[in-house]
């Protein structure tokens, strides 16, 4: 066993964990954050996306071990003061989400990829989500939803 | 207009609104049924034991070593099983098998401390296996003679002396392919026992009600003592209507043995290696054309893949053959359909539940022998319409056939076909390996389950004191808006603003014996029982204000929160006290049952649907001639729901089914290994990685939906259609649109044959044929090059694509067999 300390949505937490033991059964088991769920095993579908001290990782490639010292957010951090980050927003009110399972990791990697390029072309954001699978939407809806919660940053930003 | 279908001014229902359950996704507060580990306290971890033969007897099963191992609480074998050893409803699906019917199936399942624990206890369970012959390809079960269920026939006029009298006979094959669900969220069960014994099985589960009845068959209870909830799924397609019974079952087994909570959630490698898939079919076809390409006969064998139980087969097939003729008339009409018993996963529902498959064969042929016939695809299909009055082969007169041709002219306006057909041309003729193809294809598909009894729904409505409405129903949230959907119908009907009204999750306990959440059918269906039942509460109510305002119940109206009549109103929440004060029942159960339906399974003949419903695509794609790659360039759609109950739901309904339809059609590549090695019969695409979904990278470049307008149902709840299936047949346009990109690269007027999936592989094969055919080939040579015979009209001459026909003794689909579990003896 190893011990970790890893700082998730800004609690400190210090556990004793298997060093095979993958991030996402570390969240999910272990601190209980069922917000990020495992879809495909195999680093394809990107359902269990995360940030790992503010870039987006696939926390089923992850080990626990590999996060020792580090900071992890997840879905469930992503809200400030009970306030839904623009990204979450623009995906509630574009109904870029069906059954949901994929949201969270799509959610995560669309803040990564609008951190990085905060007006991408609608070519720039299908290219940044390319890892993560929807079943259900289609995609349409998800790809509106990213232009959205762009536009909706990019006005915070000049007006603040 | 009925006033199931009548809509109030400013309903709740037609109002844009995101899915209910949106704020608990995107902040990752929504639970799904593994979710619930953490929140149980010494839950158990199952793992099964799985076979690594394709077919083969169970000798000896050895689990002591299993017990040596740290964690191991217990192994669950055929032994255990108080009740029936089967988790379906025709008795073919032993839980705990002694003869391994396909790769991956579990034998037995070991229960540990930690998942890791079971996993090595799983690990360490010996079996002794025989292995027997495995049949594995639809095309060796044909040739060994093995089907399973019934064998129906759908037959309508005299289909030889329509082709005899048919200008042109052209006869050919297909292979279609199956497809794996992948919804995102793979099985999962938890079971619980309580102190009284009470089983309670938490479930990712489309049907619980079948949940509940097959966990009771297993443990010996009465349908009382086992309840199941499915909170929600993350993901079903159909594939979580029958296959979570059996998984649920070894979970309460467990639970009810060991008297502590059990949980399995497969890991995707066990999801697609032990769970069925869309069936997988072949077709054999022969078809006659008039002078005027109009279609006068069809005579076709359906082959489906049925895996190593029935399942849901029968029905599958059912509805394979009632969808054959698409949007077609056709005179004269001999469907034969039959299930091959293969040793793979029992292949089951898959949105659609064998009409793709079916319709399929008919758009297949269209784009096949167009350029026979020497007639534009786009052409031949129109021409071949339904009009008003005429019927489909098994007898249920077409309603409304006038709307997928005002569908139909609407895209071609909205889409400019018409301008875009000629820049194609332009497009083709000025580029030597690259094309362009652009298809335009219909869909009708029948809304209603087939088998008549599954037709009927309930829900639960309760009215607190405080004027609070929680609603309950019959159908379960697999992210397809039902719930949503279902908020706004009882909004609607009690005249409330929809924050008024919340919705409690899908339990048998709170609603019994109800169908499948399946067929499209969830929303007619339960919003007919919800509306029912809110009806019921506003009747009663009326009376109450009635008496309050002095006025007539009749004069009544429920609008914004107000009761109102007479000029003057009282809010809700006063006239929910006045009731309660005047011991006034404040809830009601509601009931429905769709009228008008009536179907017999074994002629085949009846009206099973309500309605159809109606649309079509249009869709350009580019494909490289080097390598068979393509793009879809843009993709057009109109779509009929009918007066759409929640048009966001709907429009991602639509664009989601079209994706699901495109991937099945044109990357999803199932492969079993067909080779007489050790590793027969094993899926090799296990997993994201090998199996190709649709992911960003294939969205066209352009997509537009847009639905339907005048397009009033009448008899269906406040004016709407059913829209979970129907979209995912859209994708059709795309596999025409490449089967003429890719015959652009032979001479004009040539056919192609494109197999299914049309993968880039399968599309440089298509480009391959038309490239090698010559520019003057006789009509029978560049049939040929298509895989498509011209029947010589010498009846002695014997076609090599002539379909099978049935023998004498082949058995019906009989009622029986789609009777549920417990309503009769497994057969």
């Amino acid at each position: 066993m190893s011990r970790i300390t890893v700082i998730v949505d800004g609690v400190s937490y210090t556990d004793e964990v298997e060093p095979r033991t993958l991030l996402v059964h570390y969240l999910r088991e272990t601190v209980g954050k069922t917000g990020t769920v495992v879809g495909c095993d195999t680093s394809n579908c990107g359902a269990c996306t995360v940030h790992l001290d503010g870039t987006s990782v696939k926390s089923c490639n992850v080990l626990a071990v590999q996060a020792d010292g580090h900071e992890v957010t997840t879905i469930e951090g992503l809200s400030e003061n009970g306030e839904l980050h623009p990204v979450q927003k623009a995906f509630h009110e574009c109904h870029a989400l069906q059954c949901g399972y994929c949201t969270p990791g799509m959610i995560m990697q669309a803040c990564d990829v609008l951190k990085n390029n905060p007006n991408p072309s609608e070519q720039e954001i299908r290219e940044g989500l390319e890892g993560n699978l929807c079943r259900c939407t289609g995609y349409h809806n998800i790809v509106k939803a990213v232009q959205q919660a762009a536009g909706e940053l990019s006005s915070q930003a000049v007006s603040s | 207009m009925s006033s199931l279908s009548q809509r109030p001014a400013d309903a709740v229902v037609g109002q844009a609104i995101p899915h209910e359950s949106a704020t608990l996704h995107v902040t990752g507060a929504a639970l799904y049924t593994d979710d619930l580990v953490g929140r149980t306290a010494g839950v158990l971890h199952a793992w099964p034991v799985q076979s690594p033969h394709a077919r083969a007897t169970v000798t000896a099963l050895r689990v002591e070593a299993a017990y040596d191992v740290g964690g191991v609480v217990r192994v669950l074998t055929a032994a255990d099983v108080p009740g029936l050893n089967d988790a379906g409803v025709k008795g073919d699906e032993p839980l705990f098998p002694d003869e391994a019917c396909y790769v991956g199936q579990a034998v037995c399942w070991v229960l540990g401390e930690t998942l890791e624990a079971a996993r090595v206890g799983a690990a360490a369970v010996e079996v002794d296996y025989a292995p027997l012959p495995a049949i594995i390809t639809v095309r060796e079960a044909i040739a060994a003679d093995a089907f399973q269920g019934g064998q129906p026939t759908l037959a309508r006029g005299d289909v030889e002396s329509g082709l005899a009298a048919a200008t042109t006979v052209f006869a050919g094959e297909i292979d279609i392919a199956g497809q794996e669900h992948f919804y995102l969220e793979t099985h999962a069960s938890i079971a619980l026992v309580d102190e009284a014994g009470q089983v309670f099985v938490q479930s990712s589960t489309q049907h619980p009600s079948e949940t509940q009845s097959i966990v009771a068959q297993v443990l010996a209870r009465p349908s009382n003592a086992v309840t199941v909830q499915c909170l929600r799924m993350g993901g079903g397609f159909g594939g979580k209507e029958m296959q979570p019974h059996g998984l649920a079952a070894v979970a309460a087994l467990g639970a009810t043995l060991t008297g502590r909570p059990v949980r399995i959630r497969l890991n995707r490698t066990q999801d697609m290696t032990m769970t069925g898939k869309r069936h997988g079919f072949h077709a054999q076809w022969r078809v006659g054309f008039d002078a005027d390409a109009r279609l006068v006969a069809l005579d076709a064998t359906l082959t489906s893949d049925g895996g190593w139980s029935l399942d849901l087969s029968e029905p599958v097939l059912a509805r394979a053959l009632c969808h054959i003729d698409n949007a077609y008339w056709i005179p004269d009409v001999r469907v034969n359909g039959r299930i091959a018993r293969t040793n793979k996963t029992s292949q089951t529902a898959f949105r659609g539940f064998g009409g793709p498959q079916g319709m399929l064969v008919i758009e297949d042929i269209l784009g096949r022998c167009a350029p026979l016939l020497g007639i534009d695809p786009a052409e031949l299909r129109r021409r071949n319409f339904y009009v008003e009055g005429q019927a489909t082969p098994y007898g249920q007169r077409v309603r409304h056939p006038e709307r997928l041709v005002h569908a139909w002219d609407d895209l071609a306006a909205r889409a400019d076909l018409g301008r875009r057909r000629e820049e194609v041309a332009v497009f083709n003729a000025e580029h030597p390996h690259a094309k362009r193809g652009l298809a335009i294809t219909p869909v009708k598909f029948g809304i209603s389950f087939n088998f008549t009894t599954f037709n009927q729904a309930g829900a639960l409505v309760h009215v607190y004191t405080d004027g609070s409405v929680l609603i309950n129903h019959g159908g379960t949230e697999m992210g397809q808006g039902l719930h949503t959907k279902m908020l706004q119908v009882a909004a609607t009907r009690l005249g409330l603003p929809l924050e008024r009204v919340r919705l409690a999750p899908t339990r048998t306990d709170k609603v019994p014996n109800t169908s499948a959440t399946a067929a499209s059918s969830g929303a007619d269906l339960n919003g007919g029982a919800v509306k029912h039942a809110c009806e019921q509460i506003t009747g009663r109510l009326a009376e109450v204000a009635a008496s309050g305002l002095g006025i007539d119940p009749s004069q009544v109206t429920f609008a914004d929160g107000l009761v109102a009549g007479g000029g003057d109103s009282l809010t809700w929440e006063q006239v929910v006290a006045l009731a309660y004060a005047q011991r006034v029942q404040l809830w009601a159960s509601g009931f429905y049952r769709t009228e008008g339906l009536q179907w017999d399974s074994t002629a085949m003949q009846g009206s099973p649907f309500k309605y159809f419903a109606y649309g079509v695509a249009a869709c350009e794609v580019e494909v490289d001639g080097f390598t068979g790659a393509y793009r879809t360039l843009r993709v057009d759609i109109v779509h009929d729901v009918g007066d759409s109950l929640s048009p966001l739901v709907d429009i991602g309904q639509i664009e989601g089914g079209f994706v699901q339809g495109a991937g099945w059609l044109t990357l999803e590549d199932l492969r079993w290994d067909e080779s007489d090695g050790p590793t027969r019969g094993r899926l090799a695409t296990q997993s994201a990685s090998t199996y190709k979904l649709p992911s960003l990278s294939e969205m066209p470049e352009v997509f537009t939906v847009s639905l339907l307008e005048h397009a009033h149902e009448d008899g269906v709840v406040y004016g709407s259609k059913a829209v979970g299936e129907p979209p995912l047949m859209l994708a059709f346009s795309v596999r025409e649109a490449l089967r003429q990109a890719a015959a652009a690269f032979g001479p004009d007027g040539c056919a192609v044959h494109l197999a299914t999936p049309a993968t880039p592989e399968a599309v440089w094969w298509a480009i391959e044929s038309a490239r090698s055919q010559p520019v003057e080939a006789s009509l029978p040579h560049r049939a040929e090059a298509a895989g498509v015979t011209i029947d010589s009209g010498d009846p002695s001459a014997q076609d090599e694509h002539e379909p099978d026909q049935p023998e004498p003794d082949a058995p019906p689909i009989a009622p029986e067999s789609e009777q549920l579990a417990d309503s009769g003896s497994p057969r």
